[in-house]
């Protein structure tokens, strides 16, 4: 578009899943890849988790998804410390296992639901409750914020379809045609 | 006038957009930013500033433009620059809204005349009575460094402006 300041071929780099780097389901050389910037207090984030499941089971090992955070912190007040609660259990080997139970139970997201989670994924709640109050991983997740704000996220949730955002609804339908497309 | 509203939908006329461009210098404007305080722009020279001018207060949350922004507020002050949201809604609208979505930069009143301040910048949308999603990067002399015009229905996000912000820095650092 016009007056595009933006590079757009390292822009679109920076939003493909990056080994090592990203929480990633799939393999990094699927010929698909899916990034969403998410936020777990966010609404429509909890209306797109099960879309994503579907789409996954749907592509199988054709998709490699990776989530990023994106806390709006303004609008949603727990949606920090739930994004580090998930990095501090991804340091224990279990971020995928944080991200779902965070995302199925949205309406609880508080220190003392953190620390309940983290208890019932058989984790070391003490430590991972350690991390998230002194902000062990607040870098990591404010490097994911920053990596979407430059690369155009515009609201949560965010996806980027092999490096581009995808603007249109985050419906199973409507992902999964832009997708195969 | 059918009674559907026309606010959100897309529009997909971005390139015939008759926006200021960059070079050109920003109109000054003195604004409402609340029912008993003003903003003149030019008393914001020596810095950045950008405005984004949206169509109207009280749009869905979460995918909402000002409460994004809002967010994005600490990237935009480390630049140096300072926000203002404006729309053709006036001061007491802009004061709930932006109470309502803790905004922690000003909103200002585009309101008497109506659009008056859109129109210089070549944003006013006759037809709906309001402006275009349409975001100014102004560099500290008040020349217009970038613009962009964003189709309605589309958030236009914060990296064009972050992008603009820094070549501003870069082109004020000592070569």
């Amino acid at each position: 578009m016009k007056n595009d300041p933006t590079n757009a071929a390292s822009r679109s780099k920076l939003l493909l899943p990056r080994a090592k780097h990203d929480h990633i389901q799939g393999t990094i050389d699927a010929p698909i890849a899916l990034v969403e910037y998410g936020d777990y207090e966010c609404p429509y984030c909890g209306q797109a988790y099960p879309v994503i499941k579907a789409i996954q089971k749907r592509l199988g090992d054709r998709l490699c998804f990776a989530f990023r955070n994106f806390p709006l912190a303004n609008s949603h007040p727990h949606a920090e410390h739930a994004a580090e609660a998930a990095e501090a259990a991804g340091a224990q080997g279990k971020f995928w296992e944080m991200h779902d139970l965070l995302y199925e139970n949205q309406e609880a997201l508080g220190d003392e639901n953190l620390a309940r989670y983290a208890q019932a994924l058989g984790l070391d709640a003490r430590r991972l409750m350690s991390e998230v109050l002194t902000g062990a991983h607040l870098a990591r997740v404010r490097e994911d914020f920053q990596s979407g704000a430059r690369g155009g996220v515009n609201g949560t949730p965010s996806f980027f379809i092999n490096g581009v955002r995808h603007d249109g609804a985050p419906s199973f339908e409507a992902l999964l045609a832009a997708l195969v497309r | 006038m059918s009674n559907k509203s026309k606010i959100e939908q897309p529009h997909p006329r971005s390139n015939e957009s008759s926006a200021l461009p960059a070079g050109v210098t920003a109109p000054d404007f003195t604004l409402k930013s609340t029912p008993d305080q003003s903003v003149n722009l030019s008393d914001f020279r020596g810095q950045p500033v950008v405005l984004a001018f949206y169509p109207a207060d009280w749009s869905p949350v979460c995918g909402d433009q000002m409460a994004f922004y809002n967010e994005i507020l600490p990237e935009f002050q480390k630049l140096g620059a300072e926000l203002f949201g404006i729309s053709v809604d006036g001061a007491w609208c802009h004061t709930a809204f932006s109470r309502d979505r803790k905004l922690h930069f000003p909103l200002l009143a585009d309101f008497e005349p109506k659009g008056e301040a859109a129109r210089l910048y070549g944003v006013y949308r006759e037809a709906d009575g309001t402006t275009e999603r349409a975001l100014f990067v102004i560099n500290g002399e008040g020349v217009i460094h970038w613009s962009y015009v964003s189709p309605v229905g589309v958030n236009p996000g914060a990296d064009g402006i972050l992008s603009a912000l820094e070549e501003l820095r870069n082109n004020n650092e000592p070569k």
